[in-house]
């Protein structure tokens, strides 16, 4: 196989665009298919790659990236309101899984410091992992959410100490260029060393301060774009060179400069710079670690490997459960934080391979460590769907099951499903002219928010029959059905429409696809919703532009009846053509039929109301 | 017990034709006790629109081609409305200076009204007296609607003599009653002057 550059490059790049989509397809991240790609083009499937060690360490700059991007996230102030849960909750889970994990790893064998690395390094989760879970749950901002939010906002934190610290723990002949030994370093006393640090961190912090502002503007005065790409990879590969040469971590160093600039205007700048390179370089990252794993040595020891992926996660959960307990989270509550950090993450390759690195960790060791770091990944999602179903009911009796839907004493004539941004507008506005709704959300916080201003909002799914009975919608004159996810709207509208013919339904429509498919439901109105604001928008933009008011508010409504016949007239041709294609296609198609009824609007002119101009001629004489 | 019928939003009709066409302009008939009546006296009658102005352009803007389209579709217009502030309300005169095009209504082939019947249907809440030269408000209706009797002019229309019910603060409800009547009958003399 080709193993220059050039040959390297296409390999790993291909491993990335082949397996990273299947492995998403397949729900299992991006960061386990990188893992797979690795495993494939590594030297016990393909054998396409050389030394992936080589690599490693160009990839390492991902890492380095990645450190400099969360010292940018970092306010200092955000950090510091929430100190209580962050170092309280997030200290003790590290320290305490570790401290859990250290005397299992002396029994397994291992001498003291591989013991405490391995087990600070199993104590990290999946950010990647567990923020996407609870979002995709709607979870985020539940207890357990925000409980997992600090506890792995910490373990971003603790990376650095634990990168600074490690090199200490180390007892084996280091294996990368961590800068010792190869510099003038070990010519130099310990105090010229101290010193040098010392010296280094205040350049870093100094230029920092001082430097990179004034280059910013000067690089924002040329206008090029690529001069800001330039500067930001300047200043991440300066700061790299510059700590490695004092022996300190590059990724440390990184993450202090980008503490440093995390306030200045060009915070956003430098981050959507850099950013692309961390992701490509993180991805060859973990490329690397899966082309690193020695398969043998992991096929070895089956049951070893196995029962530290189900010890490990086990012991990280029952640490988190308890400490979600302790910080008096509700018992369902501490069992979805626990599952949900209870993986070891994706931190924990780039420890391992420091660790590995610098002579803490013997290879055998991290390799084991990378084997149970993927699996415990890849077996995640499966035990939030076993707690979910399995043992969240179970443990907590019929009062923890699914909320239940209130029991609805209010019948207006008016429903309305949906009480977010939407319904709120609408039913405040019916409500401040005399008309009270019905209204019903499925967000307990919402309701309760709404029931501490004295407001009634009842629990529960419109799409439910029963419930819209229940709402009176056998008397009502109006539903509005609101929610914000299109396919609840269609199910209601539906349901309402085979079971209430009597009603009037107004429906919330997020864009013309949807807008098109409520048309064929007959329903009384559909509101795209961000379709008023947008033209609005449009109107202020054409005053602006030196149309007189009336004009501008004349042409748009003149635009919005256009639009609203076009999807009127649409919806009756679009027929089957339009349900064979789906996603982006389709949207794109229907851009390009608004951008066709558009055509029929004469620009700059909507009509000759208001205007003397045809009169002038006529009086002139010169009139046709 | 039978649900009530589906509630349903006003909207303008888009391909009425017909005889007459009544442009009606009142924001609000629930609070008016004379325009209600006259706008249901002529509710169910064949070959009659009735168009409500404020219920289909709520905010004025009023879209041009489709009341074109009603115009051209019907053979005479008829306005109703209440006296405001010796005028028509405002969605009138907003829509004579939107509808009323050059080169469509008037000027060099501004044919589309040419000889149709224009008539209007006026309510007063002041007497008969109050409004002569030597009355209250000094002027007569015929003078306070020169400038509609010169817009049907100049649009080619044929200007009838306008209905008004005057006084319409003290009229009793079977007063109210006999006036909707009446004009209801003259409406369908109008239709029946163009179809019969």
């Amino acid at each position: 196989m080709d193993h220059s550059l050039l040959g390297q490059a296409v390999v790993y790049l291909a491993a990335a665009m082949i397996i990273v989509p299947l492995a998403s397809r397949l729900g299992l991240g991006s960061v386990l298919g990188y893992l797979l790609g690795g495993v494939v083009i590594g030297p016990h499937l393909l054998n396409l790659v050389g030394q992936a060690d080589d690599v490693m360490h160009f990839a390492e700059l991902g890492v380095v990236m990645m450190l400099f991007l969360v010292g940018l996230e970092l306010e200092p102030s955000r950090l510091w309101r929430l100190r209580g849960p962050i170092f309280g909750l997030g200290g003790l889970q590290l320290l305490g899984t570790g401290a859990v994990l250290l005397p299992i790893g002396l029994l397994l064998g291992l001498p003291w410091q591989q013991a405490l690395a391995m087990g600070l390094i199993l104590a990290m989760s999946s950010t990647a992992i567990a923020l996407q879970t609870l979002s995709e749950k709607g979870l985020m901002g539940s207890d357990a959410g925000q409980k997992s939010f600090s506890v792995l906002l910490f373990q971003d934190v603790a990376v650095i100490p634990m990168l600074a610290l490690f090199p200490l723990l180390a007892t084996l002949p280091g294996s990368a260029g961590d800068g010792h030994g190869d510099s003038f370093l070990d010519q130099i006393g310990a105090l010229e060393h101290t010193l040098l640090v010392l010296a280094a961190i205040a350049v870093v912090i100094s230029a920092g301060r001082f430097l990179v502002r004034p280059m910013m503007r000067a690089v924002a005065r040329t206008g090029l774009r690529e001069l800001f790409t330039a500067a930001a990879l300047f200043i991440v590969l300066g700061v790299t060179l510059l700590m490695t040469a004092v022996g300190l971590s590059p990724a440390l160093g990184t993450f202090l400069a980008g503490v440093v600039l995390a306030n200045s205007e060009y915070h956003h700048e430098l981050e959507s710079d850099v950013e692309p390179f961390k992701g490509l370089l993180l991805g060859l990252f973990f490329l690397a670690v899966g082309a690193s794993i020695d398969f043998p040595a992991v096929a070895a020891q089956p049951v070893l490997v196995a029962s530290l992926v189900l010890g490990v996660s086990l012991i990280k959960a029952l640490v988190l459960l308890g400490l979600g307990l302790a910080f008096r989270a509700r018992r369902d509550q501490a069992v979805l934080f626990a599952v949900a950090l209870c993986q070891v993450g994706e931190f924990a390759f780039v420890l391992l391979s420091f660790a590995r690195g610098s002579g803490v960790l013997a290879p055998e060791v991290a390799t084991v460590g990378v084997a149970v770091t993927a699996l415990s990944m890849a077996l995640s999602p499966v035990s939030f769907v076993l707690v979910e179903r399995l043992v969240l009911p179970r443990l907590l009796g019929p009062a923890s099951a699914p909320r239940e839907a209130d029991a609805i004493d209010e019948h207006n004539e008016v429903i309305v499903a949906g009480y977010g941004r939407f319904g709120q507008v609408a039913a405040r506005f019916l409500s401040a002219n005399g008309h009270a709704a019905t209204l019903l959300d499925v967000d307990s916080d919402q309701i309760d928010v709404v029931a501490r201003f004295g407001g009634k909002v009842f629990f529960g799914d419109a799409s439910r029959l029963d419930l819209l009975s229940a709402a009176g919608a056998g008397h009502a004159k109006i539903l509005a059905v609101a929610v914000d996810d299109p396919v609840k709207v269609k199910e209601i509208v539906h349901l309402a429409r085979v079971h209430f013919p009597h009603l009037a339904i107004l429906a919330r429509a997020r864009g013309r696809g949807e807008a098109y498919e409520l048309v064929e439901h007959e329903v009384e109105g559909v509101y795209r919703e961000t379709f008023d604001s947008a033209l609005r928008a449009g109107v202020d933009a054409l005053r602006l532009l030196g149309t007189p008011a009336a004009m501008a508010w004349r042409a748009a409504r003149i635009f919005a009846r256009h639009d609203e016949e076009s999807i009127q007239v649409l919806a009756e041709h679009r027929g089957d053509q339009a349900r064979l294609v789906h996603g982006s296609r389709e949207r794109t198609l229907m851009l390009e039929a608004a951008l066709r009824a558009d055509r029929g609007i004469e620009p700059g002119e909507p009509e000759q109301a208001w205007d003397s101009e045809g009169l002038r001629r006529l009086a002139r004489g010169d009139g046709d | 017990m039978t649900p009530p019928p589906r509630r349903r939003l006003h909207h303008p009709p888009r391909d009425a034709r017909g005889a007459v066409l009544v442009l009606l302009a009142h924001p609000d008939l629930r609070r008016s006790r004379a325009n209600r009546r006259m706008a249901q006296a002529l509710a169910d009658i064949d070959g009659v629109t009735v168009h409500n102005l404020y219920e289909a352009w709520p905010d004025l803007d009023i879209d041009v081609p489709r009341e074109q389209a009603l115009l051209s579709n019907h053979q005479a217009l008829v306005w109703r409305h209440p006296l405001y502030w010796y005028s028509t309300p405002a969605i009138l005169k907003q829509w004579q200076d939107l509808v009323l095009e050059l080169g469509w209504a008037y000027g060099p082939g501004g044919e589309a009204l040419r000889g149709k019947p224009f008539l209007q249907g006026i309510t007063t809440g002041g007497g008969e007296a109050a409004y002569q030269v030597d009355g209250f408000h000094q002027l007569t209706i015929g003078q306070l609607l020169a400038p509609i009797t010169r817009m049907a002019g100049l649009c080619g229309m044929q200007a009838l003599e306008p209905f008004v019910l005057y006084g319409t603060h003290r009229l009793d409800e079977p007063s109210l009653d006999r006036a909707a009547l009446a004009w209801r009958t003259r409406i369908l003399a109008l239709r029946d002057s163009l179809t019969g």
